[in-house]
């Protein structure tokens, strides 16, 4: 396997600029995901790095070697393709056994490879049926199949899981990542469901309109969003936001509607403090599950309750703030009525620039 | 009257309409079948005849030439059965309809496949010249044709008609082709190039074999209009490579009218499509229904 570095990459399309001058690394065995809303880019890139798209401008390396100006077969990367693309006309055998005869190995040779990608995903039951007969789950197993069986320097997936129903792409999503695991696999994945980017990610790399928003673990895009896109973004429900304005009384805080002062503490303090703002106007943003209404947080401001959604363990509640809307995402055994008001305390808030929508603290 | 008689009633009504359209798409066939196997005189009975004493002599006189197709003493004049040109005509007609079909359909596949898939300078200014190739009814385009196929030397030779056959089907065939190729998921090839083949292998092994369904629907179309048609052949061929539907037209003349001959000759003709479109006929339906029902 191969690390991949992706320097500068722009694409366009007549006018349209797919790809606006993207560089972000891979490391050798790290999974990385591509996310963002359809449109923004990623699937062009994965297309760059795969050479199915020859980028207008900017260089792709694999280790040290500059593959852009290659062609995909001189690649050696595995592509699995949203609809697997595996060949109807043949067996599961021969789809796993394609890429190998491409390279010309010898029959037993090839045997053997694809009998240990049979055995590795447990596909022995499906080896003589054409792809018609089998489930979207099962073609996606073959698929991968055809995409490990060729030991190739890069992984490549775009929305591998977007065709499989519900139950079985949580299961699917945690044997892919073992999978990628146990063989060590340089990967680039591809995908618009945050969800699927935060439980297999080592690394997020968050796109739009063309552009990297944010390269980042799951946990730092998700609890210190680079902008106000991340943030809206990732994690469901989404993140809360209330415009504010920095005001100073004893401490340094925000005033929200005009009325509720939140105080700053430590770091956040010292960061609003020390950037001197062209204006004053922020955005807060705050988890739903920081919306607490427990007695032993300070409460900052007073909701009514607008919407009560109960999902089980957890209830959503939306309160009514003013003239916002606050979900919350509160313990199963709380109990709310419609209309009620509640003092609501926020932990752990970040504090977005109103004006360029960066994360100030 | 229930759901389920009402629907049984409906059935049948169905079934009665679907009926009486039959009747009359098959009476002109009846007709010419029956007017091939009348005697001359049985054939212009009136009212028309129900029931009658088949006989095969029209068809022997498609083969044979005679004096007006009466073979035997005519005169005192023996009338030996010579060999007609049906039989050459033909074939052909044979010759003519798949060598162009077969070109036709591979030419038009090759090129559905470029304009589907290839960024083509001028595409669809491209493809509309393509199809207006047959905007025009070919009468306004013989005389010039005529003439430069005499300047040419391709006058009456099976080549020259082959090319136009393949020319005039092209059109068709290029657009049939590109949306048949349009339908077949373009993730197919970039699963073959990321795997280690050449885009040509790429055609060859996965492309080829799922266009098969289109090129055979191709195929049948325009093996029927080329077998069918009639202008060019009567205007670009002299004897030599006159093929069989004109020929027919022509016994018009030569003897007065002889219907029983010329329905006799008709219906050789329409035998061998039926026969063909019949062994092909599932692909044709699946050709139709192609782009209706993605998988």
């Amino acid at each position: 396997m191969s690390s991949v570095r992706v320097e500068n990459l722009w694409k366009k399309y007549g006018k349209v600029e797919a790809v606006r001058g993207v560089s972000f690394e891979v490391k050798e065995g790290e999974f990385t995901v591509l996310l963002g809303p359809s449109g923004c880019g990623k699937t062009t890139t994965l297309r760059c790095i795969a050479g199915l798209e020859l980028p207008n401008e900017g260089k792709i390396y694999f280790d040290h070697d500059d593959v852009t100006p290659l062609s995909p077969a001189d690649r050696n990367i595995a592509f699995v393709f949203q609809l697997y693309a595996l060949y109807p006309h043949l067996s599961v055998y021969d789809n796993i056994a394609f890429p190998l005869r491409a390279e010309g190995l010898p029959r037993e040779e090839v045997r053997k490879r694809v009998e240990e990608v049979v055995e590795l995903l447990q596909i022995r039951d499906l080896v003589s049926l054409k792809p018609r007969k089998l489930t979207s789950g099962q073609k996606q197993r073959v698929a991968l199949g055809r995409a490990i069986v060729r030991r190739p320097r890069v992984f490549l997936l775009d929305e591998p899981l977007s065709n499989i129903d519900a139950k079985l792409r949580e299961t699917t999503r945690a044997e892919l990542k073992k999978l990628q695991k146990s063989i060590h696999a340089t990967t680039i994945y591809v995908t618009h469901d945050q969800v699927e980017a935060m439980t297999m990610a080592d690394k997020i790399v968050v796109m739009n309109f063309g552009d990297i928003q944010q390269i980042g673990s799951p946990h730092e895009v998700y609890h210190y969003p680079a902008n106000l896109f991340v943030a809206r973004f990732i994690g469901s429900p989404g993140m809360n936001f209330i415009p504010g304005e920095i005001t100073r009384r004893e401490t340094v805080g925000i005033m929200v509607n005009g009325a509720s002062f939140i105080p700053l503490h430590g770091e956040q303090a010292e960061a609003v403090e020390r950037i001197s703002l062209s204006s004053s106007q922020v955005v807060v943003g705050v988890r739903p599950e920081n919306v607490l209404v427990s007695p032993e947080v300070e409460a900052v401001l007073e909701g009514e309750v607008y919407v009560f959604e109960p999902l089980g363990a957890q209830n959503i509640v939306t309160f009514r703030v003013g003239t916002h809307l606050l979900k919350a995402l509160l313990p199963g055994d709380t109990m709310f009525s419609r209309g009620e008001r509640v003092s609501l305390g926020l932990k752990e808030i970040r504090i977005f620039d109103a004006q360029s929508q960066k994360l100030i603290a | 009257m229930n759901e389920f008689q009402r629907r049984q009633v409906k059935n049948r009504i169905i079934v009665v309409i679907l009926v009486g359209m039959l009747c009359v798409y098959l009476f002109p066939i009846y007709w010419m079948f029956s007017t091939a196997t009348k005697t001359k005189l049985d054939a212009f009975s009136l009212p028309p005849k129900w029931v009658w004493r088949p006989q095969i002599e029209n068809f022997r006189n498609v083969f044979y030439v005679g004096a007006g197709g009466a073979l035997g003493r005519v005169k005192g004049i023996e009338v030996k059965p010579k060999p007609s040109a049906f039989l050459r005509q033909l074939g052909n007609s044979i010759i003519v309809s798949f060598v162009s079909t077969l070109l036709a359909t591979f030419l038009g596949a090759l090129s559905g496949y470029v304009f589907s898939r290839m960024r083509v300078r001028g595409k669809d200014d491209l493809l509309f010249v393509i199809l207006s190739s047959r905007m025009l009814p070919p009468v306004v385009i013989a005389i010039p044709l005529v003439m430069m196929y005499r300047a040419l030397g391709l006058f009456d030779t099976l080549f020259g008609l082959i090319i136009m056959y393949t020319v005039f089907n092209l059109a068709f065939a290029v657009w049939m082709m590109r949306s048949f190729v349009d339908d077949i998921p373009i993730e197919y090839e970039e699963a073959a190039l990321v795997d280690g083949y050449s885009r040509f292998q790429a055609f060859f092994k996965f492309i080829f074999p799922e266009m098969r369904v289109g090129m055979v629907a191709t195929a049948i179309f325009s093996l029927i209009m080329t077998w069918n048609e009639f202008t060019f052949s009567l205007l670009l061929t002299g004897e030599r490579a006159r093929t069989a539907v004109p020929s027919i037209a022509h016994s018009l003349g030569t003897a007065g009218v002889n219907w029983g001959h010329i329905a006799a000759g008709s219906f050789l003709m329409v035998l061998p499509v039926v026969v063909f479109t019949f062994l092909l006929g599932g692909n044709l339906i699946r050709g139709f229904t192609f782009g209706a029902i993605k998988e």
